[in-house]
């Protein structure tokens, strides 16, 4: 093959000193959970108030999430993301739009990112909710409201808890789609595990040894994340119920 | 030479054993009634005949070949062995008279003008000629029956099965399926049929199997065992069932 | 808010950004055929009872489906060019280009085969028990009996990851092709109009993926199979 193969590579110090570049491989590992987890944090809390909006009966509130979802899930998530980072500062009002794109990069970088990926899967988290909620029996809704319970008490006691128990499958499946969209965040230059790939092929001149570490985090990431969820899965089951899931 | 032969059959799903030490053969022209409570393993032991499930111990003939031998031709064994099942299986995608050539032209390889020649004879035979451009989707649950029969019959079985034919079915059309399988037997086809309607027993059966757990536990004539039953199983079962 | 839109610099560049556009549309039909294709074959190969070939194509996916996209585009830049170097000597005119076509062929195979998967197993097993029954072989009932079905049911989620996969393209940017997207940005950048050309490259994507999905969703209310 003609490739000369050094993995001692990663124990050489960078350039600029006072770092391994094996240190940054982790600084990689570091932002891109660290980013994932922001954004996840932000896309369960909106998209959970967003897919019980799809549900209520009052035509306003649903309209408004169906156009929310119809508007994320249209548009490619780089696009999305290079208009959160050039686009809505400028739309902002002149002082808050100055104070941004004042701020240290990294700050801009990272406000973009955790935005952009926290929204855009809002959007889904959105429709596994609606979905979850829709798939339980209408029965367990008129259950609940004949007992005199109000709409929003039968969602809190009734419909929302069996819904979580419903969509932790597809929810682990977000939870690994996160982590992969992280990546391109590498284009707004954030630090995170794609672009120290293409930083540490830069600097070392030894792209196989780089992609070959960054595609073993990126599946590792992969492995534990799913070794997690299976066991919230099984703390979560609820006895003698089974999901007809998809 | 009996038409279908089973020999200390015995099969296990995983450590779980579903069907004990089965004997019993079937002659040409015989129609057996195999029955029993649900779980008893018959549905399990007909589809051993035409290797669709396999068993681990004993040994099954049909027409001289070996079903469980490995260098059995199996498409070209089940293409002799006419097969009828609860949930009638035609093809949803095909119309009516594209479920009754599409075997005959794959496995049989008859010419495409035979076969639909021969396919609408025998829809016309189960009363159905009327329905031949239709889709499975838009028959009754008895018309798709009797099509499904029609279609096993297109491939000129040597002998045919039935797991539950009319256990699907609302009970007003059972009577539509029962009468084509009777007017079957009475033209002389080898039949095997597991089934809960003791009234086509005693009509056409010559003889009946009962089966408990994965044993046969009776296998008489019709009419011992209708008479008397020789074990309290069979007595038992009897009496809850003739009820009705 | 202080930005003073100014739409002028679009007009001129339409044939630049046509020709953007015609990469995207290129990179979606290769990525569309291929991938259907060859995740059909790795469906049936995930469920084939020969222990060699399921672990084969169940290792391909779980491989492809825990990388990012963007990763497996940088990947293929990497290697698509050694290889063809080495298979023909010099280079391929656009090499990007070409890296592009199989890293996002193989990548959207992975994804389709589990929508194929998953299509086949709902075809109940009495089907496949019926079509044996008859004396139809195994490839015979996957190809006459299940495979058609399937397909009809499995018709809105292959257009629909299509429209995911239209959408993905966009990411070639990573390595320097110029996309629809990419060309857009660029003009943007070359003209100091990056806002208006994002915005009128998020708004042409929005009326094509919004148009689509409802095109499948009608579709989709038509083509079920009565059963």
């Amino acid at each position: 093959m003609g490739y000369h193969w050094d993995w001692g590579v990663f124990f050489r110090t960078v350039p600029s000193g006072g770092a391994t570049y094996l240190d940054w491989f982790l600084q990689g590992i570091e932002w891109t959970l660290i980013v994932s987890a922001c954004s996840w944090a932000l896309a369960l809390v909106v998209g959970s108030v967003l897919g019980v909006l799809r549900t209520v009966p009052n035509r306003l509130l649903s309209g408004f999430a169906t156009l929310y979802v119809e508007i994320f899930r249209n548009i490619p998530l780089l696009v999305q993301l290079f208009i959160w980072y050039f686009v809505i500062p400028e739309l902002l009002p002149v002082g808050l739009g100055t104070a941004i794109k004042q701020s240290p990069p990294l700050m801009q970088q990272f406000l973009a990112s955790w935005l952009c990926l926290g929204l855009f899967t809002a959007a889904r988290v959105c429709e596994q909710v609606r979905a979850g909620i829709g798939s339980l029996a209408r029965g367990q809704r008129n259950a609940g409201l004949a007992m005199g319970l109000t709409l929003p008490q039968t969602y809190r006691y009734v419909l929302l808890p069996m819904a979580f128990r419903i969509i932790l499958p597809p929810m682990t499946s977000e939870t690994l789609n996160i982590i992969k969209n992280s990546s391109v965040v590498s284009t707004i230059g954030l630090v995170e595990l794609s672009r120290q790939a293409q930083q540490l092929v830069d600097y070392t001149a030894q792209p196989y040894e780089a992609f070959i570490a960054v595609s073993a985090a990126y599946i590792a990431i992969n492995a534990v994340v799913m070794m997690v969820m299976r066991t919230v899965e099984r703390r979560a089951r609820v006895p003698g119920f089974i999901v007809a899931g998809k | 030479m009996p038409m279908i032969s089973l020999e200390g059959v015995s099969k296990w799903y995983g450590q779980f054993q579903v069907l004990t030490d089965c004997t019993t053969q079937v002659d040409k022209g015989e129609v057996i009634v195999v029955c029993g409570p649900s779980g008893s393993g018959k549905s399990t032991l007909i589809k051993c005949v035409n290797a669709l499930e396999p068993f681990q111990k004993g040994s099954i003939t049909v027409n001289g070949v070996s079903v469980g031998d490995p260098k059995t031709n199996l498409p070209k064994l089940r293409s002799h062995v006419g097969m009828v099942f609860q949930h009638f299986e035609l093809f949803p995608h095909l119309s009516i008279k594209e479920n009754l050539t599409l075997a005959q032209v794959k496995v049989l390889g008859r010419p495409k003008n035979e076969a639909l020649g021969r396919g609408l004879k025998l829809l016309e035979r189960v009363g159905l000629i009327a329905q031949k451009d239709k889709f499975p989707g838009q028959l009754s649950g008895g018309q798709q029956q009797r099509v499904a029969i029609a279609r096993a019959l297109s491939m000129d079985p040597i002998c045919m099965l039935f797991d539950e034919p009319t256990s699907a079915l609302d009970p007003e059309m059972i009577n539509e399926v029962l009468d084509v399988m009777v007017q079957l037997a009475k033209d002389g086809m080898t039949m095997m049929v597991v089934t809960h309607e003791m009234g086509f027993a005693r009509k056409v059966a010559d003889r009946v199997i009962f089966m408990d757990q994965g044993r046969i536990v009776e296998d008489a004539k019709k009419d011992d065992f209708f008479g008397k039953p020789r074990s309290d199983r069979a007595q038992l079962f009897l009496s809850k069932i003739l009820q009705h | 808010m202080g930005y003073d839109f100014d739409w002028s610099s679009i007009p001129g560049a339409l044939p630049f950004l046509w020709h953007g556009a015609v990469i995207t549309l290129e990179i979606t039909a290769i990525a569309i055929l291929v991938g259907i294709a060859w995740g059909t074959l790795l469906a049936i190969m995930r469920l084939s009872p020969n222990r060699a070939l399921s672990w084969f194509a169940a290792s391909y996916v779980n491989l492809f489906r825990s990388l990012p996209l963007l990763m497996v585009i940088l990947w293929f830049f990497l290697i698509v060019p050694a290889v063809l170097r080495n298979l023909f000597g010099g280079a391929i005119s656009d090499i990007r280009l070409a890296s592009a076509f199989v890293a996002f062929a193989l990548f959207e195979a992975a994804y389709y085969s589990e929508i194929i998967r998953a299509g086949i197993q709902s075809i109940s097993s009495g089907q496949i028990s019926a079509s044996l029954a008859l004396g139809l072989s195994y490839g015979q009932s996957m190809r006459l009996v299940i495979l058609p079905q399937a397909f009809r049911n499995m018709v809105p989620l292959l257009l629909t990851q299509a429209i995911i996969l239209f959408q993905d393209t966009s990411l070639v940017y990573v390595i320097g092709l110029s996309d629809f997207f990419g060309t857009a940005y660029r003009v943007g950048d070359r003209d100091g109009r990056i806002v208006e050309l994002l915005l009128f490259a998020g708004a042409v994507y929005f009326v094509i993926c919004y148009g689509a999905s409802w095109l499948v969703r009608l579709l989709q209310s038509r083509i079920t199979i009565v059963r």
